[in-house]
């Protein structure tokens, strides 16, 4: 018991990392990230691709040796002490690492066995791990029968065989559909209760990263704000809304003019952020010279949290965004009139 | 699901010892089984063509041979060559599929466990030596057909030629899956080395005599030492004129000292060592 307490006092944080760096050549991909994620929460790492989250991810699994920086495992050194870190992390990851020619019992004991798991309690801990995930009567099919949700869900059931101390999932929910995503969730939870696993997991849905104890958004290889879902959507504040005009750019251009807003093109529409949105609508109409389509208001999501930190929408930025588009459209359209 | 989750079977990862690495390694062998198991029809089509090499070049080109092989039908010439190179296509492609795993993304599930890199390695080659070994045996079961005896002697002393010829090719054959990034590499690989290898080694036709060039390049490959104490194993066992014996079962020589089969095995176990030793340096440098 005593032991336990100083190991415990020793390393409070599940993961602690420390203005962590990591350069391509002249890239440098994360540059000097911090945090810590304390045991048992659920830790999100958001933000548009290439901001340097799976470089992150890759850094905390050992699987990329960092430039410089340190960051702690389960209290393990991520370089210095790589098998320890493995020993005690699990890892589901964006891209399929399953055998497909195999059954998903073959590929659960495969696992175990890497593990070096206790044979005697491998049948048991399989059983728990393919009942939890709802694959209890598929455990004798080939992996290359079973649909993309099922293979997303053996892959967690796969990476909860060893019991890890900290679970690392990279967009596990990605591609799946809302009852499968919604299953997910549930184990996640289940597990936090019941093992007490620290989940550290990225993904692209807004709604999932609610479900968040805390949220990190990066860009351009820097965290750029860490905090609670609900204290982020309160530093955002003011209302947000969305109109779809006849004319964006003169829209953008009268907003500016007439109430000193800066407005920006987002998914669509012209967005823009102020207090009372509701009550500010009619003003805009009636002083707008642009014709005006459609309005929506709302209430700060994370979507605008997001969109305040890095500029864009989530999803914008996965097309590139909205900016480069219609640069694009541009382009092409002055191509077909000459 | 709280019911399930309720009396969780609590799971430990126990640090690394020998053990757990030797448990590795079988494990990694064990999958290549698993799918050797279920996947036979495919892994056998590497058959067909040294068993084409044998049956029909053999029995097509006797008419043109039957002067020169004294008395000695060219299947049975042919058959040691035609088990060496079975079990080399076999072990090749056997080692191949670690580029598959790592196109398919089952290698990241093998790099981020607990385990030496040396562990994965040896299993995949142990995995790929045993599957080509197998196949090797085989052909060898044929060996009534071409005239070969079921010498138990013989029988025995070319298994463990091809076992050792499976592991070293295996051996090969990792390090280039290590090596490389892409699948379709492989087939450049297959065409520009292994096929090469197979014409140079002397399988289909005696080693000495040749022309200078290609005695050099047949001296440099290294089939040519696995192929040479196989065939002279076949010999020991066959009913053939000295004059035969002669042409068709000369030895390798080096600038006229002939090599003992022997010393011949051991070279291939030497190369199929240092084989193993580069490709698990290469694989432990892999991000």
């Amino acid at each position: 018991m005593l032991l336990c307490r100083s190991v415990t006092v020793s390393s409070p944080s599940a993961i602690e990392v420390d203005d962590l760096v990591k350069s391509y050549g002249d890239v440098d991909a994360v540059r000097g990230v911090s945090f810590s994620v304390p045991p048992g929460e659920v830790f999100g790492f958001l933000g548009p691709n290439g901001a340097g989250k799976s470089t992150t991810i890759n850094m905390l699994c050992t699987l990329a040796e960092p430039t410089s920086g340190t960051a702690r495992v389960s209290g393990f050194d991520v370089v210095a002490q790589r098998d320890a870190v493995r020993r005690h992390i699990g890892l589901v990851f964006q891209d399929p690492t399953l055998d497909s020619h195999l059954t998903a019992e073959q590929n659960l004991r495969l696992h175990a066995d890497l593990y070096g798991i206790d044979p005697g309690v491998i049948p048991a801990r399989m059983d728990q791990m393919l009942a939890m995930v709802g694959l209890a009567d598929r455990r004798d099919k080939p992996v290359m029968t079973f649909s993309g949700g099922m293979k997303r869900r053996l892959e967690i059931a796969r990476g909860l065989m060893h019991s890890p101390r900290v679970l690392f999932l990279d967009e596990p929910t990605i591609g799946l559909d809302p009852q499968t995503r919604s299953s997910i969730w549930g184990y996640i939870h289940a597990l936090q209760e019941t093992e007490g696993t620290t989940i550290f997991m990225t993904t692209h849905y807004m709604d999932e990263a609610e479900f968040c104890d805390r949220i990190a958004i990066m860009d351009r290889g820097e965290i750029v704000v860490l905090d609670t879902p609900e204290a982020l959507k309160a530093g955002v504040g003011a209302d947000r809304v969305a109109l779809g005009t006849a004319d964006d750019d003169a829209a953008l251009a009268a907003l500016w003019d007439r109430f000193g807003i800066e407005a920006s093109v987002a998914e669509g529409a012209v967005t823009f952020h102020v207090e009372d949105g509701e009550a500010f609508v009619p003003r805009v109409f009636a002083e707008l010279d642009v014709a005006i389509t459609s309005v929506a208001v709302s209430r700060p999501t994370l979507d605008d949290v997001f969109m305040r930190y890095t500029g864009s929408t989530i999803r914008d930025a996965e097309t590139g965004g909205v900016a480069e588009q219609n640069r694009a459209m541009m382009r092409a359209m002055a191509g077909a009139k000459r | 699901m709280s019911a399930v989750m309720a009396d969780i079977v609590a799971v430990r990862v126990p640090e690394r010892t020998w053990r757990s690495e030797a448990r590795a390694v079988k494990t990694v062998w064990h999958r290549d089984m698993i799918r050797f198991a279920g996947n036979r029809a495919q892994v056998m089509t590497w058959l067909i063509q040294p068993l084409l090499f044998l049956f029909v070049l053999g029995s097509g080109l006797q008419s043109l041979s039957a002067a020169s092989t004294g008395g000695v039908d060219l299947k049975t010439f042919m058959f040691p060559g035609v088990l060496c190179v079975a079990v080399l296509f076999t072990a090749m492609v056997s080692a191949a599929s670690l580029v598959w795993d790592r196109e398919l993304g089952f290698l990241r599930e093998m790099m981020i466990a607990p385990v030496s890199r040396t562990s994965i390695v040896v299993g995949k080659c142990l995995g790929g030596a045993t599957i080509a070994a197998s196949q090797g045996v085989i052909v060898l079961a044929l060996a009534g057909l071409v005239g070969v005896p079921y010498d138990p002697q013989l029988i025995l002393g070319a298994f463990g030629l091809l076992v050792l010829l499976a592991f070293t090719v295996s051996a090969f054959g990792v390090l280039v899956a290590v090596t490389i990034k892409q699948a379709q590499t492989f087939t450049w690989v297959m065409q520009l080395v292994v096929f090469p290898m197979f014409f140079l080694s002397g399988a289909l036709y005696p080693v000495a005599g040749l022309p200078a060039w290609l005695e050099a390049l047949n001296r440099i490959n290294p089939l040519t030492y696995a192929v040479d104490p196989m065939r002279h194993l076949v010999f020991d066992h066959l009913d053939v004129s000295e004059t035969a014996r002669r042409t068709l079962d000369p030895g390798v020589t080096w600038f006229g000292w002939q090599l003992p089969p022997g010393f011949e095995a051991g070279m291939v176990l030497l190369l199929g060592l240092a084989l193993l030793g580069a490709a698990i340096w290469k694989f432990s440098r892999t991000e």
